[in-house]
């Protein structure tokens, strides 16, 4: 017994040493990696995620009123909405009205205003001007301004805008509203868009993936198996759009299927139609430009994985007797399941980000949700909007993503 | 604005403030009076001509001409650091109507400047004094239409004058054409569209020949069309259908029904040059000087005098001729503040039906 222990005692310490000397190396090694991968994480966290999470936040957030008035937010939030609200709350509404001419606080409180009822921003802008600069009863004083101080429907509205937090935004890009009973509600029938808009975004993505495929398929195919000399050649001619400005093309296209461009003048010469087709500012010439664009995405992973496929495979299904197509379907397809599965994820999300090119060759019907959200981020101002859009973009294409990556990785695990 | 926004805005903040920096550099650097931004380019050269250089000639205060693209964020911005370093400002209408509304513009001393009665009512109001007026009117290719369309009433007569017609993407312009092309007279046009029935009544109008529009977003896309064959006639900006005219090419203006809109001088709010900027408005209006203007570029002037002291040619190209202010409606700016946004999104609703 002692001596197994004198052993084990005398065995210990180097091994314990190797231990910590392994412990100590891998610890090593793991600083090493961090300190590898700590730019890019933080990279990724100032360009992507705190913008992100901005965009989210923002599109529930109904910050300006709150900010500009906090006194009136906090008195009104007591308030039961019925009749008038008491003097405090006029008093505090006058006194912060005045204060917020300052930094464009009133601006954005008009803005927000307006969401509730077009007139709001002509009623402050008409109060600030009579606003006298003290009162005993600042409710007879409002009232003397605007007689629509004396109207709970008003405050209602301000009561409305108060909290901190809104689902507005969210339920207004689906198309969805809060009646006046507090119920969520479909908005008229004249109002309806988003949906229609969240759906052609899909459609036109998908079936400029789809397309891109079906071109992109063939022409990587025969990249990869010419010889290098004339494949070259031909990848130059891929790449070579690629190159060119976004802005370029698209202005090209609009040239070429105009209702006197090249392709209508073409087809008229060759007597194949009588009166010009309309090809551009409708879904073809979106469909044209896009699938143009976004091509090379499709063939560049498709090339790099064909290109990896060894030719023998194909040849050895041949002399075992099977159909050339069958080989090629049952032996070679299957092998670039991985670069169909990269170009049509890469295309398909691109395509679900466009803006420029629908907005210049598509006509009203064929703009996707980016058109929405830079109409409301640049030309109305309304960012609750145009992160909400975002945000229901965002999280549908996760979602899509997610069923895909299923999807293609079953597929992948029959084949294996 | 919020604290709560886009990064982007923190970005454009970051730059607006480096450049008021450089500007609050540049100004201390040269000791200058006073300092007039406008949205340069060819207007930009109209005005130095007709204005910067005499002016300065004229009273000996030095002047400081600079240019932006109507940023309202960057005068914001000065006004909330207290580092006014821009005096007056060319304002769209839109812009000028918001910046009133925060208090971003001194308001005008109209009893001062004692211009009240001479320019044209638009070019009177709180904050802004009207410098010369641009117009959204019906343009057509005269060669490609036998008989000459002369009202919207035309325009929307597809039976007579068949293919394809332009106009803009948006409510902005096109409601109101809309019910002018229905039988609204031009003054009454503002009236009916408050209204719900109004509204509706315009987007019926719109209905029946929603087909055959091609929507544009430039304005160089109307008489790019035009000139192409694209569409028949159009909506287009008057200033760019002269243009296209000075190259050459057979586009026509019908005058009759056009929507004009002011660009205005604007004082910054606690500006240190109120007075030389007041000087400088009054300069700015006189009719000599105006007409001066107009001639570089073809934009109306504000003074109904200054229109006599162009050549006939040019007259008749302004929107503010008396032939071509017939049947004219001035835009309503403060209600496409008030509404804009509500209409906007009818209007998006109904084109992507």
């Amino acid at each position: 017994m002692s001596s197994t222990s004198a052993d084990g005692g005398a065995a210990s310490p180097p091994e314990a040493s190797l231990k910590s000397r392994l412990r100590r190396a891998e610890r090593l090694r793991k600083v090493k990696a961090i300190g590898l991968v700590a730019p890019l994480a933080l990279f990724l966290i100032v360009v992507f995620v705190v913008p992100i999470g901005n965009m989210l936040t923002s599109s529930i957030d109904n910050g300006s009123l709150p900010e500009v008035m906090p006194e009136t937010a906090a008195t009104l939030k007591q308030w039961d909405g019925e009749g008038l609200p008491d003097e405090a709350a006029f008093a505090s509404f006058a006194e912060e009205l005045r204060g917020s001419r300052r930094g464009g606080g009133l601006g954005s409180v008009g803005r927000r205003l307006n969401y509730e009822d077009p007139e709001y921003r002509g009623l402050l802008m008409r109060t600030m001007m009579g606003l006298p600069q003290a009162s005993d009863d600042w409710q007879q004083a409002l009232i003397e301004i605007d007689p629509a101080w004396g109207e709970t429907e008003t405050w209602r509205g301000i009561q409305n805008a108060a909290p901190p937090y809104t689902g507005r935004y969210l339920l207004a890009s689906l198309d969805l509203e809060r009646g006046a009973d507090g119920d969520v509600q479909r908005v008229d029938q004249q109002d309806r868009l988003y949906q229609a808009v969240f759906q052609r975004t899909m459609v036109i993505a998908g079936g400029v993936t789809l397309i891109c495929l079906a071109l992109g398929f063939p022409l990587a195919y025969l990249l990869a198996t010419l010889p290098a000399k004339t494949s070259n050649l031909l990848m130059i001619l891929v790449l070579l759009p690629f190159w060119t400005s976004l802005l370029v093309r698209t202005a090209a296209w609009i040239i070429l299927l105009q209702s006197n461009g090249l392709a209508n003048q073409s087809l008229m010469a060759l007597g194949i139609i009588e009166s010009p087709l309309q090809l551009v500012f409708n879904r073809i010439g979106v469909f044209f430009a896009m699938v143009h664009i976004l091509l090379p995405f499709m063939v560049l992973p498709l090339y790099s994985v064909m290109k990896g496929i060894s030719p023998s495979y194909q040849r050895a299904a041949v002399s075992l007797g099977a159909h050339p197509f069958a080989a090629f379907w049952q032996v070679y397809v299957p092998q670039t399941v991985s670069g169909v599965a990269a170009g049509t994820i890469l295309v398909f999300i691109m395509a679900l980000g466009y803006y420029i090119t629908p907005a210049l060759v598509g006509g009203p019907a064929d703009q996707m949700v980016s058109y929405y959200v830079a109409y409301y981020t640049n030309t109305t101002n309304n960012w609750g909007m145009a992160a909400s859009l975002g945000s229901i973009l965002l999280v549908v294409t996760l979602l899509l993503y997610l069923v895909y990556h299923r999807l293609v990785n079953r597929k992948q695990m029959i084949r294996s | 604005m919020n604290n709560k926004t886009f990064p982007l805005s923190r970005l454009s903040r970051g730059v607006a403030t480096a450049s008021l920096l450089t500007a609050g550099l540049a100004a201390s650097a040269s000791a200058q009076a006073l300092t007039v931004i406008s949205f340069g380019g060819a207007s930009g050269d109209a005005m130095e001509a007709a204005y910067y250089g005499p002016f300065q000639e004229s009273t000996g205060v030095d002047l400081t001409p600079g240019d932006y693209n109507g940023e309202l964020a960057r005068i914001r911005a000065m006004v909330e650091t207290g580092n006014v370093s821009w005096d007056l400002v060319e304002m769209e209408s839109p812009e000028l109507v918001r910046g009133c509304f925060e208090g971003l513009f001194e308001p005008i001393d109209w009893e001062r400047l004692g211009l009240r009665d001479q320019l044209i009512d638009s070019a009177v109001t709180d904050c802004g004094v009207g410098t010369f007026v641009w117009s959204t009117v019906l343009a057509y290719n005269a060669d490609e239409l036998d008989a000459a369309p002369s009202s919207w009433e035309d325009f929307w007569n597809v039976e007579d004058f068949p293919g394809k017609r332009g106009l803009r993407r948006g409510a902005k312009y096109t409601l109101e054409f809309a019910l002018m092309a229905d039988g609204v007279p031009a003054g009454e046009v503002y009236d009916v569209l408050a209204t719900d029935e109004g509204v509706d009544r315009a987007f019926a109008k719109l209905d029946e020949i929603k087909d055959d529009i091609q929507w544009w977003e430039a304005g160089a896309q109307p008489p790019q069309w035009l000139v192409a064959g694209d569409v028949v006639m159009t909506s287009s900006y008057n200033g760019r259908i002269a243009a296209a005219q000075e190259e050459g090419n057979d586009l026509e203006i019908v005058w009759n029904g056009s929507l004009y809109d002011l660009d205005y001088w604007a004082i910054v709010s606690g500006s240190d040059y109120v007075d030389e900027a007041y000087d400088f408005i009054e300069f700015a209006s006189q009719p000599e000087n105006q007409a001066v203007y107009s001639s570089e570029i073809p934009y109306g002037p504000v003074h109904p005098d200054a229109i006599g002291q162009l050549e006939d040619a040019q007259a008749r190209r302004m929107p503010t001729h008396d032939e071509n202010m017939a049947g004219a409606l001035a835009i309503d700016t403060a209600f496409w503040v008030s509404y804009g946004e509500e209409l906007e999104q009818r209007f998006n609703a109904w084109a992507a039906q």
